[in-house]
């Protein structure tokens, strides 16, 4: 059995199993604390440029289907696990983890301590560093390379080249904008099943091709830092501005928040799982919700005349979502298209729907 | 919301005695819910008539009634107490029915109680078969169709509606006698046809057959808010058709992808918001594995095993929270205890595996039916931890105490590959080991035994996994490190490993590393100690904090003979230490108890309790001392293996325990003593015993030693019952020697005593109603004695002083008398603590093992206020009356002897004795009918003294009924009886007229039974099934009879709290 190790940027080496792909990846570790949804991680595209580390020891139990894809492909930099099941189990499994590692290209690492990690990233911080497998040991310049590492350009590496047309389930209602930023494949599900026809569209489109062709705009999740995609950010102002219905999520809530003049500061190790709890200030609920981001809006920085902070994270009163004052326009940091994760705030898409009733039934 | 405003004084109800299927958890629950409310700075009144738990001690609740669960009893206790509300959602089924007709017949709206957590009608829409189902049909979920015919023609009509297989249930008949499954059309109208001729109604149920199906339970946990959040989800190993009380249970799921995981969870939350519970729920599924299709199999509107489990499972106190959110909190105010930073309001995420395992009583009932299906039939259970399956399947196995250390069971590997493969398709407490014995000798492929047992391959593949590595270890050529570490992550134990390879491993041997069970995988630091052990690098033990540190060993499963009481024990033995400053750490494996909550210890280990394993823990902690005494025989058993290591034992030595246990050493002792034991002899054979019991001459009693609970202690009458029970206890490898004894039938007396090493303390002398055969743990006791004439209580307190002495006992000692002919013997010593401490120390006011506990640290009785000698006897009666589960064993002989059967105990307190019987009696379920009709086949040997119960329910006015024998004397002595036929005779016979509904009570002893197949034991087992009382034994007829004559009723009975005892 090869073995292959994660060198992280504090010199901490960690010696497991080889599984997956062979060779060298240099990322950013993160953990996350879901106990299922592997799949959907994996293809998430908001894990760019990440080494992720599933803290439940069992991975693979039930392997890979065809139809739990969130995005085309994998996205990660390596996966890490503590035990990759061999002889998966489930009436949908297509292929083994380890194939679709290998299919995938992604570096993968099995059998090591993923608590003592995780323990280090809770009390240091994400950290970069470099997943390899036996044979493929990093030169100096790796090394130097990881310790530079900063996820860059991440937007524009997932977005799409052009624009893709999903139609409507059933009767069409509405027409939407969804602005690819690494979009995961439910959001377009839960659009197209509430009657949308959904144009999935690149990023950097131009907010005038936008602008009174489309019902609503739907900004979608995606990695990196918020801060860099400074164009996006101008081209937001310019749809907010026409009063066109918004419904942002996780980076897009944190794009629309910039765009208002607030500010994204970098967690020190982020949320990524499905257990979060998110208090919606207004009705005095919490919801479970899906969460994966590095970055979090500033609270203090969201000037209270344009919007207001309207959920918190309940463990860390981190900024979970703002509501506009006087426009159609929410965002929230959380994943109400879940995959993986609880359904408890798949009403929010219900919300969008009426917020575009609302704003139709008044251009009338 | 915070705190209700309008809420003072809570009354809480208990589950009450120990049953199959309600145990030790509801008092774990009831305890952590009674903390929570008095935390709040609420008055708590609590009523279990449950004696050995926690929850009904003086320090647990303002009030503490020890009262028969009845209407009528609760009823005095709320018209005395007048609490304004009543939370009825943490003792179990019993104390939800409970509160159900309390409120339900108005009585609560009456004296203005209102009920927190649960309402009626919702309790209604989750228990009722019709109303559930419409709810459920409400909502969109789907339950499993059913529909209730009378006809074949109705049968078919209706599984063309639902496809086949169907199950067809026949009504009223007992163990599904007539019913089967049907997978074709011709099937289903044979089975349908004797179904309906088999009912007495000639009434069956047509339910869509789902047999196979993965099961998965849930539990959910909501507010007033309607926040509602999961905190563990679980899935059997065993598909659906074992009760999951009887199932290896694994959590989190493992064969569920997210969107199978989330559409269960979205269901379960819709279900307890339409039921608008506040605080715990559990619901169960049944998920098709070849599709999405799922139906809800149960809804559980309370606090339950599974939430116990779930607690210990991920560290989330669902019962705490379940109080709080029912005083008025909403899950977002209430504090997470384990990180003390974050909310109650989230979802508990693991980052390890954990197996629960359940403990079957058939190593003790031979007997019994050993079948599982959908009436559980385990009395208690262990969880295991660790980052593998395997581990913590190999962890839960060994720390069952079954005998066995790994997958592999030595009875099993003797058997014939027929025998395996029949074993395999068996559903019983074995198939596990007749799977991996298969798996072993490669008599079926995983696929073969997946087609036969439909159990998950994810599993199959598991138990490959352990049944390889025992065949690379045992052809490795050497142990290296890399072979070693796996085998280990597999959980097994070097012993183990030595065994299968041969090989030495002291080079590569190392301890495991621990880690915190901390509900959130490590996103946040955790203030609990809480670990398990897993080998893995890092480890997470806490440094010490300078104080004396002391190790508590806890009592491992629950089993008969091995209840709550030795958990009582332990959980006061932590808390006498650390009110003596010291630090404790304990280890236990049962998740429901209240030692293995994380907030009991200051250091919790949830370990198998093995001698390996606990050197993985001594190692880590290194304590200064350790208890043994408190944690039954399973802590006694490890005793001299801490010595080993090096940790001093406080209290008794070991050599104290062995003394007691070895015959030899012990008869030296009594001689030193002057004191008389029945004469006896120790034997290693079948031959040795006959010759001995020859010598002895009969009737004899002949048991194993090192044991408790009697486990397989028997009275011979004859040779041939030397030679059965001989049989049966070198069943398994006979370690220890068997005991053949004079039996002499005298009246047993028992005493718990405290030894500080110059002085004893004897609380109170316990006298047992049946005479000495039946077993201390099944007898009724009472307390103050009433028939022991001071000579012999002076007696017995010289014994008492002059055992404890020579035995060193510094602590605990439990002695067993018998009085035979005006002259008192020892039977049986026990240098620990026993299963009365808890009641004794409870209605004497006696903190037994709080004074044990400073025995062990120096501190002298006389300076500690209780006095020494004899206690006073106060002036209340405790009737201690014991609880079977014997409906839900199938073929057990019900008849009481040396061998424990009794699965729990209730206790009666009043300042009358009668009362107290009654209470005793009521609590333990027994019906006081005035008149009726009674039934009587007594054995030879008891035909005398039945005439005198005969006499005594004539005069109450019972038709009284006998077999011809027993007839033939009543009438003959003027007691008008019926005779009928016996067992073996034409009907209609004696079952018929057991059958018929017309008989209330039944007297029923015999000369030997135990054999399921005997006509005596035939009758009893048709009582228990037609739920009639059973009384096996004159000397328990004659106690019930003192509570039917005369005109006592429980609503004229005081209720007594014991605080004021």
């Amino acid at each position: 059995m090869k073995k292959a190790y994660l060198l992280l940027a504090d010199g901490t080496r960690f010696e497991g199993q080889a599984v997956g792909y062979e060779g060298q990846s240099i990322g950013e570790v993160v953990f996350n604390t879901g106990m299922a949804g592997y799949q959907e991680v994996l293809t998430d595209p908001s894990y760019y440029g990440q080494i992720v580390t599933m803290t439940y020891p069992l991975i693979g139990n039930y392997g890979i289907n065809f139809d739990d894809y969130e995005s085309r492909k994998s996205w990660v930099s390596g996966f890490i696990m503590r035990e990759i099941a061999e002889y998966p189990s489930n009436w949908r499994c297509k292929m083994t983890l380890d194939e679709y590692l290998k299919e995938q290209k992604v570096v993968g690492l099995a059998g090591i301590d993923t608590r003592a990690l995780t323990r280090k990233l809770r009390g240091e911080g994400v950290m970069n560093g470099v997943i390899y497998t036996e044979g493929f040991e990093p030169d100096e310049q790796t090394i130097e390379a990881m310790h530079a590492y900063v996820v860059k350009d991440a937007v524009k590496s997932v977005t799409c080249a052009e624009s893709t047309v999903y139609p409507a389930e059933g009767e069409q209602k509405y027409r939407i904008a969804l602005y690819d930023y690494g979009v995961k494949y439910n959001i377009e599900r839960e659009l197209q099943k509430r009657g949308c026809e959904v144009v999935t569209i690149p990023a950097l489109t131009p907010p005038e091709d936008v602008i009174g062709k489309f019902d609503g705009v739907m900004l979608s999740n995606g990695p990196g830092d918020p801060a860099e995609n400074v164009e996006i950010v101008e081209n937001l102002k310019k749809l907010l501005a026409s009063n066109i219905p918004i419904f942002g999520i996780c980076l897009g809530h944190q794009l629309l928040s910039l765009a208002i003049g607030a500010k994204t500061t970098k967690l020190k190790y982020g949320h990524r799982g499905v257990n979060h709890p998110v208090k919606d200030l207004d009705v005095d609920r919490t919801y479970i919700t899906s969460q994966n981001h590095g970055y979090a809006v500033v609270g203090e920085s969201v000037d209270s005349k344009i919007a207001r902070v309207r959920y918190v994270n309940l463990n860390d009163g981190t900024v979970e979502g703002i509501e506009h004052i006087g426009r159609p326009v929410f965002t929230v940091q959380y994943h109400p298209e879940v995959c993986p994760g609880p359904m408890d705030t798949s009403y929010l898409f219900d919300k969008f729907m009426d917020n575009i009733a609302k704003a139709k039934g008044g251009a009338q | 919301m915070p705190l209700r405003k309008d809420i003072h004084k809570v009354m809480v109800l208990g589950s009450g005695p120990i049953v199959i299927g309600q145990a030790a958890e509801f008092d774990y629950a009831g305890t952590q819910a009674c903390r929570a409310l008095r935390e709040e700075g609420l008055e708590v009144v609590l009523v279990n008539s449950n004696p050995a738990t926690i929850m009904t001690d003086k320090a647990m609740a303002d009030k503490v009634y020890i009262e028969p669960l009845t209407v009528e009893a609760v009823q005095e206790i709320i018209k005395k107490e007048h609490p304004d509300s009543l939370l009825p959602n943490l003792g179990g089924q019993t104390g939800l029915n409970l509160a159900m007709e309390l409120c339900e017949s108005g009585f609560l709206d009456k004296m203005g109680v209102k009920l927190l957590g649960a309402n009626p009608e919702t309790i209604a829409k989750a228990e009722d078969r019709q109303m559930f189902k419409d709810t459920m049909e409400k909502i969109g979920e789907p339950v499993i169709a059913s529909k209730v015919v009378h006809s074949v023609e109705d049968a078919v009509e209706f599984t063309r509606e639902i496809g086949l297989p169907v199950i067809i249930r026949p009504a009223y008949t007992l163990g599904g006698t007539g019913g089967g499954i049907a997978y074709t059309w011709d099937q289903l109208r044979e089975i349908a046809a004797t179904g309906i001729m088999y009912s007495r109604v000639d009434e069956i149920l047509v339910e869509k057959c789902i047999a196979g199906w993965k099961e998965i339970e849930y539990e959910v946990m909501r507010d007033h808010k309607g926040n509602a959040i999961t905190i563990c989800n679980m899935e059997n190993v065993d598909p659906v058709g074992v009760h999951t009380g009887d199932s290896v249970v694994v959590a989190p799921s493992q064969t569920l992808c997210d969107k199978e995981y989330q559409m269960l969870r979205t269901s379960a939350l819709n279900i307890i918001t339409e039921l608008g519970i506040e605080g715990g729920c559990n619901v169960q599924y049944a998920l098709n594995p070849d599709s999405f299709e799922y139906a809800v199999i149960e809804v559980n509107p309370r606090v339950s095993r599974s939430s116990a489990l779930a607690s210990k499972a991920t560290g989330y106190p669902i019962a705490k929270v379940t109080a709080k959110i029912a005083v008025g909190y909403g899950l977002d105010e209430i504090e997470n205890a384990v990180t003390k930073k974050t909310k109650a309001c989230f979802e508990p995420t693991l980052d390890y595996c954990v197996v629960k395992f359940p403990r079957w009583p058939f190593d003790k009932f031979v007997y019994a039916d050993n079948t599982l299906g959908t009436q559980m039939k385990a009395t208690g259970e262990v969880m295991a931890i660790d980052n593998t399956f395997e581990g913590a399947l190999m962890k839960a196995v060994r720390g069952c105490e079954i005998k066995l250390d790994s997958m592999i069971a030595p009875r099993i590997q003797q058997q014939s590959d027929a025998e395996i493969r029949k074993g395999v398709a068996r559903v019983d407490d074995q198939r596990l080991f007749h799977i991996c014995e298969a798996l072993r000798r490669g008599l079926m492929t995983i696929e073969e035994i997946h087609e036969v047992t439909t159990m998950d391959t994810f599993f199959l593949h598991k138990f490959q996994n352990i049944v390889d590595m025992e065949k690379e270890l045992a052809s490795a050529e050497k142990i290296d490190k890399d072979l070693y570490l796996r085998a280990k992550k597999m959980g097994f134990l070097d012993k183990t490993i030595e065994q299968l390879s041969g090989k030495d491993i002291s080079d590569v041997k190392r301890l495991p590393v621990y880690k915190m069970v901390d509900t959130c995988a490590a996103e946040f630091e955790a203030e609990t100690p809480y670990y398990y052990s897993t080998y893995d690098e890092e480890t997470e033990v806490k440094p010490a904090s300078g104080k004396k540190k002391v190790l508590v060993l806890g009592s491992g499963p629950i089993r008969i003979g091995q209840g709550i009481e030795f958990d009582y024990c332990s959980v006061h033995a932590v808390w006498a230490l650390q009110r003596l400053g010291c630090e404790t750490v304990i280890i236990n494996n049962n998740p429901e108890t209240v030692s293995t909550d994380f907030d009991t210890a200051d250091r919790l280990y949830f370990e198998p309790l093995t001698p390996e394993d606990v050197t993985g823990v001594v190692n880590a902690e290194k304590p200064d001392f350790a208890i043994v005494q408190f944690g039954g025989q399973t802590a006694i058993n490890l005793a001299a293996h801490i010595e080993k290591l090096g940790v001093p034992i406080l209290g008794t030595p070991a050599w104290s325990i062995d003394a007691a246990e070895d015959r030899e050493k012990f008869d030296v002792i009594l001689e030193k003593c002057g004191i008389p034991r029945p004469a006896g002899h120790t034997v290693m054979t079948e031959e040795e015993a006959v010759a001995a019991a020859d010598q002895l001459g009969y009737p004899v009693l002949v048991r194993p030693s090192y044991v408790l609970g009697g486990q397989g202690m028997e009275i011979a009458h004859k040779e041939e019952d030397v030679r059965e029970f001989m049989k049966v206890i070198t069943r398994n490898k006979v370690e220890n020697p068997v005991l053949v004894d004079k039996y002499m039938m005298g009246r047993e007396i028992e005493v718990d005593a405290i030894c500080d090493g110059d002085d004893i303390l004897i609380p109170g002398i316990m006298e047992h109603f049946e005479r000495a055969g039946v077993h201390s743990g099944d007898s009724i006791s009472i307390y103050p004695s009433i028939n022991i004439e001071q000579k012999h209580k002076d007696t017995i307190i010289r014994y008492t002083e002059a055992l404890a002495k020579n035995l060193a006992v510094l602590g605990l000692v439990n002695i067993q008398f018998v009085l035979y002919n005006d002259q008192v013997y020892v039977i049986e010593v026990n240098p620990r603590s026993s299963r009365t401490v808890p009641y004794i120390s409870k209605v004497t006011g006696v903190p037994m093992v709080d004074l044990a506990t400073r025995c062990m640290f120096g501190e002298k009785l006389r300076d500690m206020g209780c006095g020494t000698g004899l206690h006073p006897e106060g002036d209340h009666y405790a009737v201690k009356v014991p609880v079977f589960s014997f409906q839900k064993l199938r073929d057990l002989d019900t008849q009481l002897g040396p061998e424990m059967k009794s699965t729990g105990e209730v206790l009666g307190v009043a300042t009358t004795f009668r009362e107290a019987l009654l209470k005793g009696l009521i609590g333990a379920g027994f019906k006081m009918k005035k008149k009726g009709a009674v039934l009587i086949s007594v054995r030879d040997s008891d035909k005398q003294e039945a005439i005198r119960i005969g006499e005594r329910f004539e005069a109450l006015g019972f038709d009284i009924y006998a077999t011809s024998g027993t007839a033939n004397v009543l009438n003959r002595h003027m007691v008008a009886t019926n005779a009928i036929r016996n067992v073996d005779e034409p009907s209609p016979n004696i079952i018929d007229l057991i059958e018929s509904g017309k008989i209330d009570y039944v007297v029923a002893t015999s000369v030997k039974g135990r054999h399921p197949e005997l006509g005596s034991v035939h009758i009893r087992r048709t009582a228990v099934e037609r739920a009639i009382p059973c009384l096996t034994s004159i000397d328990t007829a004659s106690a019930l009879l003192r509570c039917l004559e005369g005109d006592i009723r429980i609503e004229n009975c005081e209720p007594v709290d014991i605080n004021t005892i």
